[in-house]
C-alpha cells in the first residue's frame, strides 16, 4: 500500500515528532497538516497517522471528530465560518449567517453541490474589533455587511483572493519551526498605530466633555 | 508520611515502601489500609460499598463517572472527592453516607439518566443493571429532564460477537479502557463531543480483539451486548455453577450460567492468579458447540466394512468393540492397541482411561498430545514455573507460537506483567507477534536454527548463527544476565512454535536452556484443552499417573491395578506409523481428531485407512470419527463433574450444569463399562471415587483430596504437586472478593440461588482445613519424571536451494470441532492465507493475493498469497488447521518424520 501522505507531508510529519517527548503529542498538528493536504481527514490519512504516532486508528478518529476544526467529512475549497459569539451576534451575525445560506443556497455545515464553499456557524474568532468577522480558510474577513459577503464569495469564486486565502485551510502554526518571530520594524509600526490610535479617542472625549 | 508522586495521568499514587500501612477513618471506624491503595478499595475491604461506574478493580482508575464521590476531610475542610481517584492518607477522615454525599450521588444519577432509555423491560442487563441497581439505592426518584432523550441507530454492531446500542451508554470508558489497556488493542474509542459522544469503531474496521467479549462482561449498562445472548434470557431466570473453562489449557475460572439444560453464556470470575475475571471470545463463546444439535447423541455402529455409521444401543456397541478389541489383543497382543487423545477429558476421566489402557487393556500406546505438543518426560520433567511466577519473574523468555492465539489469556496476564514494568520479556520466535512492541528483545529465529539460537543466547557473545539479528540477540542476553545468576528469576515459556518443526528439535532446545540456566523455570504452552491433566493422569507413553516413570513406579503400581504394560509404547506419530506399516491394528480415538490435529495429514489418513479397528469416544463426529467402525457418545463440557489442570498444574473443579444430550455419557463411565467387558474392573463407580484412587495413587497429586479442592482455599484450584501434604495451600479466607460492578452477571444470578460452587454434588464433609487425610501421614515429595539428556529425533538438514522453510502455527479460531459448532465463531475463522517476505513473493513470480502452490515431499497446498515483511527470507508461514480453499490445510505439507518441513512455491 503506497502511503497516503505526500512525501513533504510526511517529512514535516516526522519533523513535528520530533518536537514532543511522547509522538502522541505530535497527533493535532500532524492532523492539520494532513488536513492540509486534502482539505479534510481522510480516513486513509487518519490510519496513517495512527502508525506515526503509534497510536490506533480509532483513536485518532477519536481525537479528530471531538475537534471542531479537524474534519472527518470532505469539506469544500473555501471553509466559511461565520463567528456567531456574542459580539458578532451584537453586530448582526445570525442576520450575516442567515443570509449567506441563501446567498451560497446551503445550510451552516453543508457544502455547496460544486465543492467550492462549506459553510459552519463558528464560536468566538478573537477578532471581536471587526464584527461580525467571518475566517475562510483560516483567513480573516471582518466588518461584514450582506453585500461584503456576496462580493467576498464573488472574489474567491473568481479566484481574485487566490494569493491571499490558501486553498485547504493552512495552519501557520503547523508549518513553523521555532517560536513565533517578528522583526523589529513591524513591532515598532504597530506601536505608533496603537499610541496614534489611543491618541485620537483621548482627543476625542476629552473634546466631547 | 509518603510523599505523593505523580506516577501518570491516571492519578496520584503516594510512593511508599512496600508493606507500608496506613491509619484513617471510614463512616467514624478507624481502618488501617496499605499505602497507595485507592479509597473505594479500602472502603470494600472495610466492609463499606461506594457506588461506583467507571471503577473496575483490575483497571487504572480515571474518575470519569463521579459515581464515588465521598467527603474527605482535609487542610481544606471536607470536600467531595471521587474515592476510586484518590489515595488513602494518613489521618484521613472520610464519610460515605452524608447528606453532601447523599446528594452529590443523587445529581449524578439524574445526570447520567438524562440520555439514558428507560427501556429496562427489554434491555438485557434488566436485572443485573449496576445503573438500575444503584439508582434504586442512591438515586432520585424521578428526573427533571422533561426533554426530548438522544437517539441514535441501534443496535450496531462493532464485530460479529458484540453489539452497541449507543444510547444506552454512559460513557464509564470501561470498554474502551479495556480495549486499550488490558488487550493493548484500541479499536475502540470515544468519538465526537458532549451530547454527541459515542464509543465507536473508526471507519469499516471490526472490533476484531480475541478479548472483546469482555467489554460486554464489564459494561455497567445494557449498552453493549453479546449477539450469542442477546435476548435469549433474563438474568433471574438463570441458574449458575462456578467451573473451569477447558477452551485451552489455561483453565480460566468462569461462570456457567443455564436455562431449560442449554448454557446461556460463560462470565470470567476474578481469580486472581489465573484470569483475573478476563475470558477470551472461544473460551466465552463456544459454549454454542455445547448447545450444538450436531452433537453425537447415540452411539453408532458400522456393521460392515463398507456400510454406512448405524445408530446402535450402548450394550451392542459396548460388546462390538470389546470383542474386536479382545479379538486384536488375543491375535496380536496388546500392543496393537492405541489410544490417542485425553485433552478433552476431565482428570478423573483420564485416570481412568489410563487405568483402561494400561491396566485393563495392557497397552502403553497412549498419548493425549497429536504430535503438536512436547515430550511428556520434558513437560513434567522441568521445573515448574506458576503463572503469578511468571508475571513476577524479572525475565521471561517465550519459546512458543503466538500466545494470543494459543493461549490468549496467558497472553493478557504476560502483556499486563511486562506493560506494567514487573517483567521483562524475551521472545524467541519465527515472526514478531502482538507481544514484541512490549519485549526487551524480539528474536526472529529460522525453522531449523533454534539450537544454534538458543545456544547463542546462553552462551554470551560468540558465534550466533549468522541469520539472528544481533541487536537483538544482544539485548535479549542483557535481558537474561541481569535477571541473576544461573538463570535464577528466569521463567521460560515453553511451546511449540511452529508444528511444522519436529518436537524433539524444540525439546532438545528447552534442554539446553535448563542445562544452561539451572535457576530457571518452564511454564508450559500446551495448549490443547485438559492436556497436563491426562498427562499428569498418565496418559503418554512410559508415563503412569502421578509423573512417575513405568520403569520405576510400574511395580508399585501392578499391585493396586493387577498389571501395568511390560515395556514403553509409542507416541502418536509412532502409532500412526506403526498403524500405516500394518504393525498395529485397532485405535481407539478419545476425542481426539488426528486427520484435523495431527500436524501431518497424509501419515493420519493412512493409518486410519490401514487400521482394523477405529474407535472413537467424542462430542461430534469429526473427520476423524467418521472414520471409526464404532463411535461412542460423550459428555461435553459443562455437562460432567470432575476437575481440570492447567499449565501450571493449579488443579480446579469442573462444575456440571448441563444434563449431556440423548444417550451420551461421562467418557470415565465410556472407561469403566468398556473395562468390565474386557474382563476388567476399574474399581470406581463415580467421578468422586476416580479422584480418591488417584490421589492416593499419584504422588503428584497427594494430599490434594477432595475436601481440599471442595475447601474455600482450593476454590481458585490447587496447584500441584504440594509441596508437602497441606502446604503450599492459600489460607482459608475466601481468596477471592465479587464485586457486584466488576462482574454484575456472576452477583446478580448468585442472589437468586446458591452460591455458585463447582464440586458440591459429590462434597466430602464440611469446610474443614484442607490438610493430609487422616490416618496418612504427608506424603513424600512426589518424584520427579526425570529429565532424559536428549531427545532422539531427525538432524535438521541443510535447506536445498530455491526451497522456503515452512512454519505453521494455530490460529484461536480455526476449522477444528469447536469452531465449526459455534454458529458465532465460524465466521471468524479465516482462510489460510501464506504469509512470505515480499522479496520471495517476487522470486515466485507471484502478485500480492495471488494463489500460490507450495509443495513438499508431502502433498501440496494451493493458497492466497500475502507479502509480509515480518517473515524473514526463506521461509514461509501457514497457518495450520484452516482451510487453504480448496479443502486442505498446511497439515497437506508437513512431514511428521522430518526436523522441519521444505516447500517449493510457484505460481499454480
Amino acid at each position: 500500500m503506497s502511503p497516503h501522505l505526500s512525501e513533504e507531508t510526511r517529512a514535516r510529519a516526522v519533523e513535528l515528532l520530533g518536537l514532543y517527548p511522547h509522538p502522541r503529542s505530535a497527533l493535532i498538528p500532524i492532523c492539520h497538516l494532513a488536513q492540509e493536504q486534502d482539505g479534510w481527514l481522510t480516513p486513509e490519512a487518519m490510519a496513517e497517522i495512527a502508525e506515526l504516532v503509534g497510536l490506533s486508528p480509532a483513536e485518532v478518529l477519536g481525537t479528530a471528530s471531538f475537534y471542531d476544526m479537524l474534519h472527518t467529512e470532505p469539506v469544500g475549497r473555501y471553509l466559511v465560518s461565520v463567528c456567531t459569539n456574542i459580539a458578532c451576534m451584537l453586530r448582526g451575525a445570525y442576520e450575516l449567517l442567515g443570509h449567506a445560506e441563501e446567498h451560497l443556497g446551503v445550510r451552516s455545515g453543508g457544502t455547496t453541490a460544486d465543492g467550492v464553499f462549506t459553510l459552519e456557524e463558528a464560536e468566538c474568532l478573537a477578532d471581536c474589533g471587526r464584527a461580525p468577522v467571518c475566517q475562510v480558510n483560516h483567513r480573516f474577513f471582518g466588518d461584514l455587511t450582506e453585500s461584503s459577503f456576496d462580493s467576498l464569495v464573488d472574489d474567491l469564486r473568481s479566484g481574485r483572493l487566490d494569493d491571499v486565502v490558501p486553498p485547504h485551510g493552512t495552519l501557520v502554526r503547523v508549518r513553523r519551526r521555532g517560536g513565533l518571530r517578528v522583526d523589529d520594524e513591524t513591532v515598532a509600526v504597530e506601536r505608533a498605530r496603537t499610541a496614534k490610535a489611543m491618541a485620537e479617542r483621548a482627543a476625542q472625549s476629552g473634546g466631547a466633555s | 508520611m509518603a510523599d505523593p508522586t505523580v506516577t501518570s495521568h491516571h492519578g496520584i499514587a503516594p510512593r511508599s515502601e512496600p508493606g507500608a500501612t496506613v491509619q484513617l477513618t471510614i463512616d467514624g471506624v478507624g481502618v488501617t489500609a496499605p499505602a497507595g491503595q485507592f479509597l473505594i478499595a479500602a472502603a470494600e475491604d472495610a466492609g463499606v460499598f461506594v457506588p461506583r461506574f467507571c471503577y473496575h478493580p483490575r483497571m487504572k482508575p480515571v474518575g470519569m463517572c463521579r459515581m464515588c464521590l465521598v467527603e474527605v476531610s482535609g487542610p481544606r475542610g471536607a470536600t467531595l472527592q471521587p474515592a476510586c481517584y484518590v489515595p488513602v492518607a494518613e489521618g484521613m477522615e472520610v464519610v460515605t453516607t452524608s447528606e453532601k454525599v447523599r446528594k452529590a450521588q443523587d445529581g449524578v444519577l439524574e445526570f447520567l439518566l438524562v440520555n439514558h432509555p428507560l427501556d429496562c423491560p427489554v434491555c438485557d442487563k434488566g436485572g443485573e443493571c449496576p445503573l438500575q441497581d444503584q439508582t434504586l439505592a442512591y438515586g432520585p426518584g424521578e428526573s427533571r429532564f422533561v426533554e426530548e432523550k438522544r437517539h441514535w441507530a441501534k443496535p450496531i454492531s462493532l464485530s460479529e460477537l458484540v453489539l452497541l446500542d449507543r444510547e444506552r451508554c454512559i460513557q464509564c470508558g470501561r470498554c474502551v479502557r479495556f480495549a486499550a489497556e488490558i488487550a493493548g488493542e484500541a479499536q475502540i474509542d470515544f468519538l465526537s463531543r458532549g451530547d454527541a459522544v459515542e464509543v465507536n469503531v473508526f471507519e469499516d474496521h471490526a472490533f476484531s480483539s480475541y478479548f472483546s467479549g469482555n467489554t460486554v462482561q464489564i459494561c455497567p449498562v445494557g449498552a453493549l451486548t453479546a449477539a450469542p445472548y442477546r435476548f435469549t434470557a433474563r438474568p433471574w431466570d438463570l441458574d449458575q455453577v462456578e467451573s473451569t473453562c477447558t477452551t485451552c489449557a489455561f483453565g480460566c475460572r468462569v461462570a456457567v450460567q443455564s436455562s431449560a439444560n442449554r448454557v446461556t453464556r460463560l462470565l470470567g470470575i476474578d481469580t486472581d492468579p489465573v484470569n483475573q475475571s478476563w475470558l477470551c471470545d472461544k473460551g466465552r463463546f463456544a459454549y454454542e458447540a455445547v448447545n450444538s444439535g450436531d452433537r453425537l447423541t447415540e452411539p453408532l455402529l458400522r456393521r460392515s466394512r463398507d456400510g454406512d455409521l448405524e445408530p446402535a444401543t450402548w450394550a451392542e456397541a459396548l460388546a462390538e468393540v470389546a470383542r474386536r478389541l479382545s479379538a486384536v489383543r488375543d491375535a496380536q497382543g496388546p500392543d496393537a492397541i492405541g489410544v490417542i487423545g485425553g485433552a478433552r477429558l476431565s482428570n478423573e476421566d483420564a485416570y481412568a482411561w489410563t487405568k483402561l489402557a494400561k491396566g485393563v487393556l495392557g497397552t502403553d500406546n497412549v498419548d493425549a498430545q497429536l504430535g503438536d505438543g512436547l515430550p511428556a518426560e520434558l513437560v513434567l520433567g522441568l521445573p515448574r514455573a506458576t503463572v503469578d511466577e511468571a508475571c513476577r519473574a524479572s525475565c521471561v523468555v517465550t519459546l512458543s507460537g503466538d500466545l494470543r492465539e494459543e493461549l490468549p489469556v496467558l497472553f493478557l496476564r504476560l502483556r499486563g506483567a511486562a506493560d506494567a514494568g514487573q517483567t521483562r520479556l524475551v521472545e524467541l520466535c519465527h515472526r514478531s507477534g502482538p507481544l514484541s512492541a512490549l519485549t526487551a528483545a524480539s528474536v526472529v529465529v529460522r525453522p531449523g536454527e533454534l539450537a544454534g539460537a538458543v545456544e547463542a543466547l546462553v552462551a554470551g557473545p560468540g558465534a550466533a548463527p549468522a541469520t539472528l539479528d544481533a541487536g537483538a540477540l544482544g539485548a535479549a542476553r542483557a535481558a537474561l544476565s541481569a535477571a541473576g545468576e544461573g538463570g535464577e528469576g528466569v521463567v521460560v515459556v515453553l511451546g511449540r512454535p511452529s508444528l511444522a518443526e519436529h518436537e524433539t528439535v524444540v525439546a532438545n532446545a528447552a534442554l539446553a536452556l535448563a542445562a544452561a540456566l539451572p535457576g530457571a523455570r518452564f511454564l508450559p504452552a500446551l495448549r490443547r484443552g485438559n492436556v497436563m491433566g491426562a498427562l499428569e493422569m498418565g496418559m503418554a507413553p512410559g508415563l503412569l499417573p502421578g509423573r512417575v516413570r513405568l520403569e520405576d513406579g510400574g511395580e508399585a503400581l501392578a499391585a493396586a491395578w493387577g498389571a501395568v504394560p511390560a515395556a514403553r509404547g509409542r507416541d502418536t506419530a509412532g502409532m500412526l506409523r506403526a498403524l500405516a506399516a500394518g504393525e498395529m491394528r485397532a485405535l481407539v480415538l478419545v476425542g481426539a481428531d488426528v486427520l484435523g490435529d495431527f500436524p501431518d495429514r497424509r501419515l493420519a489418513a493412512d493409518a486410519l485407512g490401514a487400521a482394523e479397528l477405529v474407535v472413537a469416544v467424542d462430542t461430534f463426529l469429526s473427520s476423524s470419527s467418521a472414520h471409526a467402525d464404532v463411535v461412542l457418545p460423550a459428555a461435553g463440557p459443562h455437562e460432567r463433574s470432575g476437575s481440570t489442570t492447567n499449565v501450571e498444574s493449579r488443579v480446579t473443579r469442573l462444575g456440571q450444569k448441563l444434563v449431556a444430550p440423548g444417550q451420551s455419557w461421562p467418557d470415565w463411565m465410556v472407561a469403566s463399562e468398556l473395562a468390565a467387558r474386557l474382563g476388567g474392573d476399574l474399581g470406581a463407580t463415580s467421578v468422586g471415587e476416580l479422584w480418591d484412587e488417584a490421589e492416593r495413587l499419584a504422588p503428584s497429586l497427594a494430599g490434594c483430596t477432595r475436601a481440599v479442592l471442595d475447601s474455600d482455599a482450593g476454590r481458585d484450584g490447587v496447584v500441584v504437586p504440594l509441596r508437602r501434604a497441606g502446604v503450599g495451600l492459600p489460607s482459608l479466607r475466601p481468596s477471592r472478593r465479587i464485586d457486584p460492578i466488576a462482574t454484575p452477571g456472576i452477583e446478580a444470578v448468585e442472589r437468586q440461588g446458591a452460591p455458585p460452587r463447582a464440586g458440591l454434588a459429590e462434597r466430602v464433609g464440611g469446610d474443614e482445613a484442607p490438610g493430609a487425610p487422616a490416618g496418612r501421614t504427608a506424603a513424600p515429595p512426589p518424584a520427579s519424571v526425570g529429565l532424559p539428556t536428549g531427545f532422539a529425533g531427525p538432524e535438521v538438514a541443510p535447506a536445498s536451494p530455491g526451497s522456503l522453510r515452512l512454519v505453521t502455527a494455530r490460529r484461536l479460531y480455526d476449522d477444528g470441532a469447536l469452531v465449526e459448532a459455534s454458529e458465532s465463531l465460524t465466521a471468524l475463522a479465516g482462510p489460510a492465507v501464506a504469509l512470505l517476505h515480499p522479496d520471495e513473493l517476487r522470486r515466485a513470480g507471484v502478485a500480492e493475493g495471488g494463489r500460490l502452490r507450495l509443495r513438499s515431499g508431502r502433498g501440496e497446498l494451493l493458497v492466497d498469497a500475502v507479502a509480509d515483511p515480518g517473515v524473514p527470507p526463506g521461509v514461509v508461514q501457514v497457518p495450520f488447521n484452516l482451510d487453504g480453499g480448496d479443502g486442505s490445510g498446511a497439515s497437506a505439507l508437513v512431514d511428521a518424520g522430518a526436523a522441519v518441513t521444505d516447500v517449493t512455491v510457484e505460481a499454480p
